[in-house]
């Protein structure tokens, strides 16, 4: 069936009454695939959250609705679909604070704005503390939370059991917890929801979004982007804006520059389904490793980097061995499950673990990127930040201190150190 | 699982090593600016295919070499000393 975009059905309960009625047969596609035009005011390159997200923006709040999305394969088909999609905003620093509780806070308005399902669900993040120090620092990181207006609470040993029965909580345990503290806000929404749900209201407005069209070249007048050359053809533009993770570096290479970014392979795996065992996302920063239950009952499991340079969708099977070994430490009662399915997505690391939204040194030329092993929970305010500097050509405030040019003064943003984020 | 030919003990299992980033960079003089002493630090190639590269044989030998190894097939080219000058090998 064709579709415009302008007329995409509203979702609610009447829409699916009235889908009832003809055995929900008749639903137009979510989103128009379009193909490329040879002008547009924007063009954004890669199609996943934070891309989509960006276009959305661009046409909601700042009335520019002649952007092109280039996405080289399908969109949400990289990072957006191999993430454990955890939300939180538990930062230390304030200016990354006011950034992901942004973020947060757009998330819990997301499947209204965009009226479509995200499955937000704010099952809250228990972080665990092994040690003295890691209580003592877990202290510091809470109440630097509550200076940023962030709630935070910190637990006893007991309290971390009543949230999360199943964890290991014996003395004997090769890392005993001792208490730790959580973010109640905090939890996971559905990945692929979130890539549809923008792309769709993305859609509406007016974007075009465009499937299996790779970026090849920047086309450059008198040193400024003035467009791309694609395997679809040539395509000018104002303004380009890049969204594309791990592989920022190589359209950085193609437009003339580099970044401070290095991409590594960050696994992630789950288990078969099985019935509700843990209702909150675990976080042992002791071990790196990250552990949830999606809604269909599989173990979600992450943890440690791979780390060496790698553009290979794929892990090593020593992490892969590392992770597991993790999370049984933590569930000792996992250990019969079958695992069902692993995947590495590629991150873009940057040395102080905060992203880089901004200008480039390119005119006309924008970048977000270096959202590490994090990119997920950041997907509406790293659109909302791209999408501002598109428009108006200054940094929204918000991303003003995450300029490149942080690495050249040494006004880093170091949460690699401050919250014991796992690398 | 990669096998790494450590230079002085053979074929070895990755998990006996450590990767420490890009070979062949050149400590700038204390004397140079801001942004050179930023470009060192921090910014990379970051190249997708062939990468030299820094490991260290940390649970054998405990020495450092160079790796010239592909970052999406992770096929390795060449091993050699780290005061070696960079292999001729062409861009794959």
């Amino acid at each position: 069936m064709a579709v415009h975009g302008h007329d995409a059905v509203k979702y609610s309960a009447w829409s699916l009454l009235r889908g009832a009625l003809s055995g929900q047969r008749n639903w137009p596609a979510a989103w128009r695939d379009a193909s490329p035009k040879p002008n547009y005011d924007v063009i954004i390159v890669g199609g996943g959250g934070h891309g989509l997200a960006a276009a959305y923006y661009l046409a909601k709040n700042h009335g520019v609705t002649k952007v092109a999305l280039l996405e080289r394969g399908w969109i949400g088909g990289g990072n957006t679909g191999r993430n454990t999609t955890i939300v939180r905003s538990n930062y230390l620093y304030p200016e990354s604070a006011r950034l992901y509780d942004f973020s947060l806070q757009l998330y819990e308005g997301l499947s209204q704005a965009l009226n479509f399902n995200i499955m937000l669900s704010q099952r809250g993040l228990v972080l665990l503390a092994h040690s003295r120090h890691d209580l003592d620092a877990m202290s510091r990181w809470a109440n630097a939370m509550r200076m940023n207006g962030i709630a935070a609470e910190l637990l006893t040993r007991a309290q971390v059991g009543e949230l999360a029965p199943a964890l290991d909580l014996s003395p004997q345990a090769r890392l005993p917890v001792l208490g730790g503290f959580t973010q109640r806000r905090a939890g996971t929404a559905r990945h692929d929801a979130v890539a549809w749900g923008y792309a769709r209201a993305a859609s509406a407005l007016g974007v075009d979004i465009i499937q299996n069209c790779e970026v090849v070249d920047f086309i450059k007048q008198d040193g400024r982007v003035v467009g791309v050359n694609t395997n679809r053809g040539h395509i000018r533009a104002e303004r380009v804006g890049i969204a594309a993770a791990g592989h920022s570096s190589v359209l950085a290479k193609l437009a003339g520059f580099r970044l401070p970014v290095t991409s590594y392979a960050l696994q992630a795996m789950v288990s078969e389904p099985i019935k509700p065992v843990l209702d909150t996302v675990i976080l042992s920063p002791g071990t790196g490793a990250y552990v949830s239950q999606s809604d269909k009952g599989e173990i979600v499991m992450g943890a440690m980097l791979d780390l060496f340079p790698s553009y290979a969708q794929r892990g090593s099977f020593a992490v892969k061995q590392a992770i597991i070994a993790a999370t049984l430490e933590l569930f000792p009662s996992f250990s019969r499950l079958n695992l069902m399915r692993q995947w590495a997505g590629i991150v873009d690391v940057v040395h102080d673990s905060s992203p880089i939204i901004g200008p480039t040194p390119v005119p006309n030329l924008y970048i977000n990127c270096g959202w590490g092993t994090g990119g997920f929970k950041a997907i509406p305010v790293g659109g909302w930040t791209l999408a501002h500097v598109l428009a108006t050509g200054c940094s929204h405030p918000l991303a003003e201190p995450f300029g490149l040019e942080r690495f050249i003064t040494g006004r880093l943003i170091d949460e690699a150190a401050a919250s014991g984020i796992a690398h | 699982m990669l096998q790494i030919p450590c230079i002085h003990c053979g074929l070895r299992d990755e998990s006996e090593f450590t990767c420490g980033g890009t070979s062949h960079m050149v400590r700038p003089g204390l004397e140079q600016s801001d942004a050179t002493w930023g470009e060192y630090l921090f910014f990379r190639d970051n190249p997708k295919g062939l990468h030299l590269e820094r490991w260290r044989h940390t649970h054998g030998c405990g020495r450092w070499f160079n790796v010239a190894r592909h970052t999406v097939t992770h096929e390795i080219f060449s091993v050699y000393a780290m005061t070696d000058p960079p292999p001729a090998l062409a861009p794959p």
